[in-house]
């Protein structure tokens, strides 16, 4: 029954959310808050496991959320689960697809979905935020990590994987 | 059918060897289907990449399916798209393991604490660049402010948001489209 519920979850955050990378993050804190199954801090790692291991980030994040839910068969279950829409609506429409995106009703559409994906990134973003600064008063460290991590992932080239490895190593050293 | 199983090898190499998802694998899926085995034309591989964008769920998992329906049909479609997630889904499910295994260790839990002050700077960014790339009116900048307070203050669930925008926005460039 739980694999199916994560099937069907995941299914349903694979038809509903749009674009790459962190898109899917909003529907997984929706799930964390309806769900026993993760904790926003919980939601956290998952994404740094998911930028810090290879593929798709979206893939990955249903992945380690399955793993979490019901072990092997829950990534299973998961990761069919959310790569599933896909397959049925690119199979069932792809002859049209490339006049599809053409269409000014779906760049229009597009033109709406971009601002409000990354207004709710932010939304969680903020949540994200709160949770690894407040514990429960101001976590001085950890401010100060975010100070400095903030112009490094804005100003350089960095890779993510660098930026996560060098403060998982200031969390050891500093004892975060 | 040897070429589905190649399909499936080659999509399990760009998914093992790329870091950082969708436009991340672009170069070596370039390579891999233009340049070396000439699957898909240029052409079709700006197809791929504008139907990825433009269907739901994961760019990565749908710029697969696309590229391996236009290799070898249905079959290739999901074959690709298996041969991608497989070795991530393995990775993942080792690592889950082994940290849940350790997730009791003091060190574990202070680099945990560092590595979540990492996810906020990397959010952070993500935002920075989904801002410059969607928000360039006032009325997109309308629709960030209105999904933004809703998403704070309401229980409103994302998917609520998501088909609200994209009504919206279609609606809003056809009836611009009529005034011009």
């Amino acid at each position: 029954m739980t694999l199916f519920r994560l099937f069907y979850e995941f299914f349903f955050i694979g038809l509903v959310s749009f674009g790459g990378g962190l898109a899917t993050v909003p529907f997984l804190r929706e799930l964390s808050a309806r769900t026993e199954w993760f904790t926003l801090a919980e939601l956290a790692d998952m994404i740094a496991v998911a930028e810090a291991t290879p593929g798709a980030i979206g893939v990955n994040m249903a992945s380690y959320a399955g793993f979490r839910v019901y072990g092997p068969p829950g990534v299973a279950a998961a990761t069919l689960g959310i790569v599933a829409p896909s397959i049925i609506v690119i199979l069932v429409i792809a002859r049209a697809l490339t006049k599809f995106r053409e269409n000014r009703f779906v760049s229009g559409a597009f033109w709406g979905l971009r601002p409000a994906s990354c207004a709710m990134i932010c939304s969680v973003g903020l949540g994200l935020i709160r949770e690894a600064l407040l514990t429960p008063s101001l976590d001085i460290k950890a401010a100060a990590l975010l100070a400095l991590l903030i112009p490094a992932a804005l100003k350089t080239k960095l890779h993510p994987l660098a930026l996560i490895v060098f403060a998982a190593a200031a969390g050891v050293v500093f004892k975060m | 059918m040897p070429e589905i199983i190649l399909l499936t090898l080659v999509f399990a190499r760009v998914g093992v060897m790329t870091f950082g998802g969708g436009y991340a694998m672009l170069p070596l899926l370039s390579r891999e289907l233009v340049e070396k085995r000439a699957w898909l034309t240029e052409s079709e591989f700006t197809d791929m990449i504008a139907v990825g964008q433009c269907t739901p769920g994961v760019i990565a998992v749908n710029m697969a399916t696309y590229a391996g329906y236009k290799c070898a049909g249905a079959w290739g479609g999901v074959a690709a798209t298996l041969g991608l997630v497989f070795p991530s889904a393995v990775i993942i499910t080792v690592v889950a393991a082994l940290l849940s295994g350790f997730a009791e260790y003091p060190a574990v839990k202070h680099a945990f604490a560092g590595v979540r002050v990492a996810v906020c700077a990397l959010i952070i960014k993500t935002a920075v660049t989904l801002w410059r790339s969607s928000v360039g009116s006032l009325a997109a900048g309308a629709v960030f402010a209105v999904v933004f307070a809703a998403a704070v203050f309401t229980g409103l669930h994302p998917a609520v948001l998501v088909l609200g925008a994209g009504t919206f926005g279609a609606v809003f460039s056809v009836r611009r489209s009529v005034k011009k």
